[in-house]
Formats: structure tokens, C-alpha cells, sequence
């Protein structure tokens, strides 16, 4: 029964919840509300919060096991994790192809036969499913869930490691990812090509957010704090922001140096960019300086939707990439008009977070037990002992 | 709020246009917006070409850069593209040579570029590709080299390029992942400073002002026609105002 250092930080849950809204709003194509997420802004979007939170808590709870179970206990937990996740990664699949073949049936337009070429996955289910169960073949938007399978799978000798050598734990991970930018390392996808995310990559940020969670955190935080890192991350963001907009309006790209432009493009997300990182890092550090630690607004309502979705993250995940299959599937059989977008992004919000809040229920009577007698009020607080 | 967001979106597009005013013909239900900012990029082979009064255009693409063999490649944007050129230069010699077949990746039409280039000798090359590498899921940085390696070729051969995107297809966004394909497109074309065509977001435009109902499922010829006929026209302004920048004044 070793003490629990530390209590769950609600920051974690609350930054994941949101990040996971803002992924759904990002996958529903051409949703005017997507306007509103960072990956507008900025060079980095919600999937980084994605992947740092789930290393945090990744360590932070699989690492207690660790300590307190051994490492045999501890890799079966993190092992049927990646099995439930590639569960649900075959299940949305199974929705695609539902889509697809929806598509297929009802849809004849001349000006889109080359479109309609995304039939053709279903013209050779054998191939195209086993390619899918062996994370080969990833359609839009199902790229975060087989990443996430990879890292979980490299995760126990990565969390044996962190527990007794942190530093040299994060510096393997620094070490594969320079060593994968510099050979092009990353698995093969199908039918061509190589990984939207790549793993070597991307297990960077996930194993920061492990080091951090087991005791990194505290030992950067004077450099998270000083002044100076703060000023830097936010010029950063301010940079890359007016850099982004000449993205949209070409005629500021002649306030970008050329030599500027050479440096940085491409900015890439499959093999997350060095560039992304800062603008994530910056991101966190503005964020901790006006979120500091058991800020005590955490606790209030406003902020519990999103942090019962974040502490669900799985299950409101999924839900957000059938959402916005749906959502859009909305848009085109429905209206396509603003007040339809708005309406399909809060509404779809609105089902994540009752979803999450069932997860919650489910959850909890799991941790009651079985269902005893219905005793006296009063008996019930003395002979309850689970949990 | 909506007029808010259809300001931004119309600037948007026009931003992307990359076209100036207006050019005399077009028919109203092509354009985008009347107040373009003038950002242009310049042509300086087109220029030349049409101060020689011969411009040979070359337009490299893929299954959407044409249209079924029932409405003819006479209806294609390539076609309308040279209609328009030869109406707007009636003393200068238009030809464009469209190159294209279904199916083709960048690669895949790298490839075939020497050939084309030697056999037709352009001025300008028209590229058009993007939705084929994203359904053959091309890795985003290899697609990336092909374009720079395509640019290169073109401009050993005497040639400005323009690239072309993919089309906004409502109907399969949802499983067709543009996202990358679309950024490596615009990072390729401000790096070399070369002209987007930003047919994505011209036909996004469109379909949210009702110009041409795009999600339709029914088999509707008609509209593709009406839809070629329009990014033709465009193109031609924009080669147009590319060539005026060009130009030796």
C-alpha cells in the first residue's frame, strides 16, 4: 500500500477533454466551425495535447502499477489497453466501410468519376480489410488510434526505463526520433505511402509526457516558470501565427523571407515537425502560467464536461470520429447552411459529453461490485467498503 | 455572424485566386468576388509567349481535369481554357495540349513530363494532382519532392507553372484525406513562388453560394460542364494577369 504521491491533476483531463472536442470539430470536413481550433493559428493542432496528455497519464497510472505490481502486471494492463483500442479502431473501420459502400450505391456524378475511386477498397474486401486489421490501410481520420496501439505496445520497456533512469529514458526517445528524421524511418502503409503519424516520431511527445508525469515535471518547472521561457513561448506563438496567415492571405507571404520559408517548409505532421514541438511547448507554457496547479476554477461545473470527457478518452474519441462521419453525412443529405454547422459541432459536443458522463456511470457501479441487497438507509455507508 | 463568415471565406478565396479584376467575359455565375485584391503572380515565359504571339500550354492531370467521353474533350477545362485565351488574344496563336489520364499520381505524371514537355515545347505547364496520391495515400513528403522535381523540369524547359489542386467533391471528403496533399501544394507553390489554382476552395465557394450544386448525387452532366467551363475561364485570368506582371514593363 505505498502512499499515493501525488492526487490526479485535473489540468490533464481538462486539456485532453478539449483537445478531444476540437479533433472532432477538425474531422468533420469543411465544418465552418473548425475555424475556431488552433491548428488554425498556429503550426501545431489538438493532436499533440492528445499525445502528451496520454503519455502523462499513461505513466502515471501504469507507472504506480509498475512500482506497486511489477513489471509483469503492469505490461498486461498497458497490453489489454492497446488491445481494447484496437478494438475500437476495427469497429470505426467497420463504419467507414459502411459509408463507403453508401456512397458507392447512391452517388453518380460525371464531374467526381475520379473521386469515386475510393470504391474501388471495396471492390477487393480481402485485401482492403486484412490491410486494415493489420493497421496498414488507415482511412481519413482513423491515424491517432493505431499510433496510439504502437506507442502502448513500446510502452512497458519504455516505462521500466523511466522509472529508473528518466533521463536516460527521454534521451533514447530524443535519440530515435533525430535518428528517424535523419533515415526516414516509419512503418508502411497501404496502398502506398508510410504512416500519417508516424511512430517513431510521435513517441517523443508521449514519452515527454511520461517523463513528466514521474517526476519531470516538477524538475523543469522553474524553467517552465521564469519569465523568460514564458516571453520566448509567446513571441513563438506569435510568430508562427502571422506565419500561418500567410498561408491564407498569399499577399503577406512577401512579408515572409524567402530564407524564412525554405527553413521551415515543409512544416511536417507526419513526422511532427521540430517546429510543431516548440509550438506546443509554447503553447503549455503560456497555459501553466495562467492554469497554474489546483487552480481552484478546476473544480467548478463549467469545467466538468470537458474534463469527464478527458478522463473517457477512449470511448469520447471514437464517438468523435463517428460523429463526424455523421455530422457530415448531415451537411450533405440535410443543409450545408452555417447554422446546420453550428448546430451539428455543438450538438455532437453535447453527445461526447453525455456519453462520457454514462462511461462515468458504467465506471462507477463496475467499481461498486456486485449489486448487494437493498439495505436501510444508513446501513448502507457502514457495510459499503469497495473502492 | 454568417455575413461575418462568408466575408472571410470570400476574401479568402479571392486571396487564393491569385487573380485580379475581373477579366471582360466571364459569366456571372463564375465569379467568386468582384473586389479581388490584385495579388498576382507573375508568368514571365507566358509573356514572352504571347509577345511572340504563339503561347503553347501544356496541362498535366488527372482524371478530374477531364470530363466523360459522352460531353466530349472539347467541354473540358483544358478546352475552355484555350477558348477563352484565344477570345481574350485573338492575334496570338493558343494551343493547350491537355495530358491527362485517370488514376495518375504526381509521380506517375513526372514520369510522363520529359516527354510532353520535348513534344510540346510549353510556355506554361498547368499541373493538376492531388487527389490521386491521397487515395493511394503517397507518402506527403515524397509527394512534396515530386512537385519541386516537376517544377524544375518545367522551368529547364522554358516553362512557368501553375498548379491546380484537388476539386472540393462534398460527396467523398469524409474519405478522401486531402488535408496534407493540399498544405505540400500551397508550401510548394510560395516557396518557388509560383500561381495555386485553388480549385478547392473556388468550388467550395461555389457550392456555398448555390452557384452549382456540387453534392448532388444524381448524374447531372450538365453542371460538370458548366463547372469546366468556369475553372477554364479562370485559369485564363489568371494566366492573363500572370502574364501582364511578366511582362517586360
Amino acid at each position: 500500500m505505498a502512499p499515493v504521491a501525488t492526487e490526479r491533476d485535473l489540468r490533464l483531463d481538462l486539456f485532453r477533454g478539449i483537445a478531444l472536442w476540437l479533433i472532432f470539430l477538425d474531422h468533420i470536413p469543411s465544418n465552418a466551425v473548425s475555424w475556431v481550433t488552433i491548428r488554425n493559428y498556429g503550426f501545431s493542432d489538438a493532436t499533440e495535447i492528445f499525445v502528451f496528455i496520454s503519455g502523462f497519464t499513461a505513466a502515471f497510472v501504469y507507472g504506480r502499477a509498475m512500482r506497486e505490481q511489477g513489471f509483469v502486471v503492469a505490461s498486461a494492463r498497458v497490453l489489454k489497453r492497446a488491445w481494447q483500442i484496437y478494438i475500437a479502431h476495427v469497429f470505426l473501420f467497420a463504419i467507414y466501410l459502411a459509408e463507403i459502400a453508401y456512397v458507392a450505391q447512391s452517388f453518380d456524378n460525371p464531374l467526381y468519376s475520379e473521386e469515386m475511386g475510393v470504391r474501388d477498397f471495396l471492390a477487393n474486401p480481402d485485401v482492403t480489410i486484412i490491410q486494415a486489421l493489420l493497421l496498414k490501410f488507415k482511412p481519413v481520420n482513423m491515424d491517432v488510434l493505431p499510433l496510439y496501439i504502437v506507442l502502448l505496445l513500446w510502452f512497458p520497456p519504455v516505462l521500466w526505463l523511466l522509472l529508473r533512469a528518466p533521463m536516460s529514458a527521454l534521451a533514447m526517445s530524443a535519440g530515435v526520433y533525430a535518428l528517424t528524421l535523419w533515415f526516414g524511418w516509419n512503418l508502411p502503409a497501404w496502398p502506398e505511402g508510410v504512416w500519417a503519424f508516424n511512430p517513431f516520431a510521435w513517441q517523443l511527445l508521449f514519452v515527454f509526457g511520461g517523463w513528466c508525469a514521474l517526476g519531470g515535471a516538477q524538475r523543469i518547472k522553474p524553467l517552465v516558470d521564469s519569465p523568460v521561457v514564458r516571453w520566448l513561448a509567446v513571441a513563438y506563438l506569435v510568430i508562427a501565427f502571422g506565419i500561418v496567415m500567410t498561408w491564407y492571405f498569399p499577399y503577406l507571404g512577401s512579408f515572409v523571407p524567402n530564407f524564412v520559408g525554405e527553413a521551415i517548409y515543409p512544416i511536417s505532421k507526419p513526422n511532427l515537425d521540430v517546429l510543431r514541438i516548440l509550438h506546443f511547448l509554447s503553447l503549455a507554457v503560456v497555459t501553466l502560467w495562467f492554469v497554474p496547479r489546483g487552480w481552484p476554477a478546476l473544480k467548478k461545473p463549467v469545467f466538468r464536461p470537458a474534463i469527464v470527457c478527458g478522463q473517457h478518452s477512449l470511448e469520447t474519441f471514437c464517438l468523435g470520429v463517428f460523429l463526424s462521419f455523421a455530422g457530415h453525412f448531415v451537411f450533405i443529405e440535410v443543409s450545408n447552411s452555417l447554422a446546420m454547422h453550428v448546430v451539428v459541432s455543438v450538438a455532437g459536443i453535447a453527445i461526447m459529453v453525455a456519453a462520457a458522463f454514462l462511461a462515468a456511470w458504467y465506471k462507477g457501479l463496475e467499481r461498486r461490485g456486485p449489486p448487494r441487497p437493498p439495505a436501510p438507509a444508513g446501513a448502507s455507508a457502514a457495510a459499503g467498503g469497495g473502492a | 455572424m454568417k455575413a461575418g463568415l462568408t466575408f472571410l471565406s470570400t476574401w479568402l478565396v479571392a486571396a487564393l485566386l491569385v487573380t485580379g479584376p475581373a477579366l471582360a467575359d466571364a459569366p456571372a455565375e463564375c465569379l467568386i468576388d468582384e473586389n479581388r485584391p490584385s495579388y498576382v503572380v507573375a508568368l514571365p515565359h507566358v509573356a514572352k509567349a504571347i509577345a511572340a504571339k504563339k503561347l503553347d500550354i501544356l496541362v498535366m492531370g488527372s482524371g478530374s481535369s477531364g470530363l466523360p467521353a459522352s460531353a466530349g474533350a472539347r467541354k473540358a477545362y483544358p478546352a475552355r481554357l484555350q477558348a477563352a485565351l484565344a477570345e481574350a488574344l485573338p492575334d496570338v496563336a493558343v494551343k493547350v495540349t491537355p495530358d491527362v489520364k485517370s488514376r495518375r499520381t504526381a509521380a506517375a505524371m513526372l514520369h510522363a513530363l520529359p516527354a510532353a514537355l520535348a513534344a510540346t515545347k510549353p510556355a506554361l505547364l498547368i499541373w493538376q494532382t492531388g487527389t490521386v496520391d491521397a487515395m493511394q495515400a503517397v507518402s506527403s513528403s515524397r509527394f512534396g519532392d515530386v512537385l519541386e522535381a516537376g517544377i524544375t523540369l518545367a522551368a529547364e524547359a522554358g516553362a512557368d507553372t501553375v498548379l491546380v489542386n484537388s476539386q472540393y467533391s462534398p460527396r467523398t471528403e469524409s474519405m478522401i484525406a486531402l488535408g496534407t496533399y493540399s498544405e505540400t501544394m500551397r508550401w510548394v507553390a510560395l516557396l518557388h513562388e509560383i500561381p495555386l489554382f485553388n480549385r478547392f476552395a473556388i468550388m467550395r465557394q461555389w457550392a456555398d453560394l448555390g452557384t452549382f450544386e456540387l453534392a448532388g448525387a444524381a448524374n447531372k452532366l450538365d453542371t460538370a460542364v458548366r463547372v469546366h467551363d468556369c475553372i477554364g475561364r479562370l485559369l485564363a485570368d489568371l494566366v492573363l494577369e500572370g502574364a501582364k506582371a511578366g511582362g517586360p514593363e
